[in-house]
């Protein structure tokens, strides 16, 4: 690793320079210090007011800060960030700055863009870096008080065996070990050295919510000495979609203060995809969002090819895309139903809505072999053709059961004067803020900004297609629930063309390899999943398994935007605000 | 008016209600049959989606996945050589195999020892995609419940399906694999006669 990176620094010392490098090093003397094809690398103290330039220049308007991640080198650390424009689309521009080994620290942007709150935060966590000047400078997945940070290569699970799989214990030798013999007590547990856990009092993680929101409000001038009731909502609570916790401070029944807490799923999905051969994490990416399950490799496998530098023959593309498209439908029809849910329309609508699901899902469960893990992009294509009564199938649905699905949802929920009177008006995001606290997906087009990835910065083969980008005007729990509703028969419109267009051919680029040496490089790779944008930052070393391999959550940037939405708005409305948020804590957690 | 949304909504609950008795009545008075399952399968169907299992079943697709087996011959001999592939693409590394040696310690093309731990199995099949001898497929049998954990540790004798089986379920990609093999043995044939 540390030669090829040498290697990338040498040549970025060279004079050429992009047009936008050039411009920054003119305006900020000593910012720009290097630059290559794969980011700007920024003088660490510089980079709030370059990146502050990168929003404010009328003819850039950076103004959607998509990832902040960060990589372990051998010698340094690097935080990157990626920032797009919701009014220029394109590709994002990539920023880079350099903290030391010993006591790595980069100024935070948090304070001017709200949206890096938990992205530094996990960075801190896993990579720990400290981000100076952030208001709330805690770990987000792990607890506070857990021993390291995971995601630095010198730090080993307990189960720890080799850098990377496959492991030499399975093969040509291998005796089967229970999973049991290495569970509690006998391995699994490690404990920090001199730690008695007898000793160990948990940590008051309230106290410090209240004492944030006490002083927000007191600098907001409360003149009413009214006493806050301070209240916890989950982990286990059957609106919150899974295991997520909000703390909530109360006055009266208004909301003046919300954090959520997460972690209860994390399944340290990027340790497990750094020791993966790279074909390996495709199966894992199934198991983040796990309702629109099948197209989140997609992103994944983007990035991958942009390394590889290969391009999927047509017929794969035009499958890619009908999974994709197909995986929205699903994933709308489920957060719609759930949403009736939260609003205690308990399990009528959302039986209707799981109905049509399951007529996808046959049509997953056809072509890849399993309803929900259907592990089916390949780099350079798909694993399977499609079986010979898949097409009769999807043209049935397409052309007449889905539209009706999504006709009967229409006129079944739509005027329900119930539901008006708790969505409209409710859980309002203005666009200004929805863009600052780095939205996407329907949260961000319900607030009237029509940022979509297949229009802005189409990936596959979303050029060749017509269709509309949804948006809203109000911003509120409605128009979620209308973007959503619209965009399923965009995504219909879609299948329709490509069920039009798609021809037989190959479905694979080359030849599959399963000890896939990828060339080596950085690439984002993201696309537009169902619940905004899904984006897979890959480093790789030129071997066989990814140096760094990082996801941009769209649900968890959309979470950033909760408080905002909940502030002044009743208790009772703060379930209805998260359920049109639509979470999937497979992916908010990893 | 008020409350016209509310009753647009109940009507279609209505409708809903009265299909599935529709569907109902039409296996009467059997409604657990067979035929209803595959009634109910289909994607033009109007009311109920959901079947009585265990009573019915539902056919699986070609190539549903579940837990892999093993392939051997009508002679008997595993296709497996222990080629070690399947156990080093494994993303869960629920794989482990020991190759068979002769006593003089010269490896043979064949495994002593082939475990799966269906524990932590995920079922992605990609060892089966992988796999140069077709030797390793995925199973389709979903009925894997069982007491004790240790019964999860599928060991060789128990991975071990004929032929015959795998034609059964992969009924399209035996036909199309028995195919290839034909037109390979043909061609050699045709060159050894020249």
């Amino acid at each position: 690793m540390a030669k090829v990176r040498e290697k990338a620094a040498a040549e970025a010392v060279i004079e050429e320079m992009s047009p936008l490098a050039a411009r920054l090093k003119e305006e900020y003397d000593g910012a720009v210090m290097a630059d290559s094809p794969e980011g700007i690398l920024l003088a660490a103290d510089r980079l709030p007011d370059v990146a502050a330039y990168l929003r404010e220049a009328p003819d850039l308007t950076y103004d959607h800060l998509a990832n902040v991640t960060s990589v372990d080198y051998p010698d340094y650390f690097e935080v990157v960030y990626h920032f797009s424009s919701t009014k220029n689309g394109g590709d994002p521009v990539t920023l880079k700055v350099r903290a030391n080994k010993t006591d790595p620290v980069v100024p935070s942007l948090t304070p001017i863009w709200p949206g890096a709150n938990f992205q530094e935060r996990e960075v801190w966590d896993l990579m720990g870096i400290r981000f100076e000047g952030h208001p709330n400078h805690k770990r987000i997945v792990l607890w506070e008080g857990f021993e390291g940070h995971p995601l630095r290569k010198d730090w080993h699970e307990p189960y720890y065996e080799a850098d990377h799989k496959p492991f030499p214990s399975r093969w040509p030798e291998g005796q089967h070990i229970q999973v049991e013999d290495r569970t509690p007590f006998k391995g699994n547990v490690q404990y920090p050295p001199n730690w008695d856990p007898d000793e160990w009092k948990p940590v008051d993680d309230m106290a410090d919510f209240v004492e944030r929101t006490e002083a927000r409000l007191k600098a907001d001038g409360d003149g009413m000495k009214t006493q806050k009731v301070v209240v916890n909502m989950g982990p286990q609570h059957p609106s919150t979609h899974g295991v997520f916790r909000m703390k909530l401070m109360l006055d009266g029944e208004t909301v003046v203060g919300l954090e959520p807490v997460f972690g209860y799923l994390h399944r340290c999905h990027e340790k497990i995809g750094e020791r993966n051969l790279w074909v390996q994490n495709i199966p894992f990416c199934d198991r983040l969002d796990y309702v629109s399950t099948i197209s989140n490799a997609f992103p994944y496998v983007l990035a991958v090819e942009k390394l590889l530098d290969i391009t999927p023959p047509e017929r794969a593309r035009y499958l890619r895309v009908t999974m994709a498209e197909l995986s929205r439908i699903l994933n709308h029809f489920v957060a719609i139903g759930f949403l009736f849910n939260d609003l205690g329309a308990y399990f009528t609508p959302v039986l209707y809505c799981l109905e049509e699901r399951e007529f996808i899902l046959d049509l997953f469960e056809m072509v890849s072999g399993s309803r929900m893990m259907c592990n089916y992009y390949r780099f350079g294509g798909v694993a399977r053709d499609l079986p010979p009564d898949f097409m009769p199938r999807l043209e049935y649905l397409v052309r007449d059961r889905l539209p009706r699905g999504i006709d009967e949802i229409d006129y079944f929920l739509s005027e329900n004067e119930i539901f008006l009177s708790r969505a409209v008006g409710v859980g309002v995001l203005p666009p200004e803020k929805a863009i600052r606290q780095s939205t996407t997906g329907p949260v961000l087009r319900a607030s009237g900004v029509p940022y979509d990835l297949r229009r802005a910065a189409p990936y596959s083969l979303y050029d060749r297609f017509k269709f509309d980008v949804i948006t809203e005007t109000a911003g509120d729990v409605y128009a979620r629930y209308r973007v959503r509703l619209r965009e399923m028969r965009e995504s219909v419109k879609i299948l329709e063309q490509v069920l039009e267009q798609v021809e037989e051919g190959p479905i694979q680029e080359g030849k599959k390899v399963w000890q896939q040496k990828v060339p080596a490089g950085e690439a984002y790779g993201r696309a537009e999943s169902p619940k905004g944008e899904l984006g897979f930052y890959v480093v790789s070393d030129g071997g066989a398994n990814a140096y760094r391999y990082h996801i941009r959550s769209p649900v968890l940037m959309n979470l950033t935007a909760l408080e905002e939405m909940c502030l002044g708005y009743k208790v009772a409305d703060v379930v209805v605000i998260l359920g049109s948020i639509d979470i999937v804590l497979g992916e908010v957690d990893r | 008016m008020l409350g016209k949304g509310v009753l647009k909504g109940m009507q279609v609950t209505i409708k809903r209600f009265v299909a599935t008795y529709i569907e109902d009545l039409r296996y009467f008075p059997r409604r657990a049959s067979q035929e209803a399952a595959e009634y109910r399968q289909r994607a033009d169907t109007r009311g109920l989606k959901t079947i009585e299992y265990p009573e019915q079943k539902i056919e699986m697709f070609e190539g549903f996945r579940m837990i892999p087996f093993l392939i051997y011959e009508e002679d008997a001999s595993p296709r497996c050589t222990a080629c070690g592939m399947c156990a080093r693409v494994c993303p869960a590394q629920c794989i482990w195999i020991e190759r068979d040696k002769t006593p003089e310690g010269k490896n043979l093309r064949r495994p002593r020892h082939f475990t799966v731990d269906a524990t932590i199995c995920m079922s992605c099949g990609l060892c089966a995609e992988f796999c140069p001898f077709d030797a390793i497929r995925m199973d389709n049998n979903y009925e894997i419940g069982a007491y004790g954990r240790d019964d999860l540790i599928f060991h060789k004798e128990k991975l071990l399906r004929p032929v015959a089986y795998y034609a059964k379920i992969y009924p399209t990609e035996h036909a199309l694999k028995e195919e290839e093999k034909r037109q390979k043995a043909e061609a050699k044939a045709k060159k050894a006669e020249q």
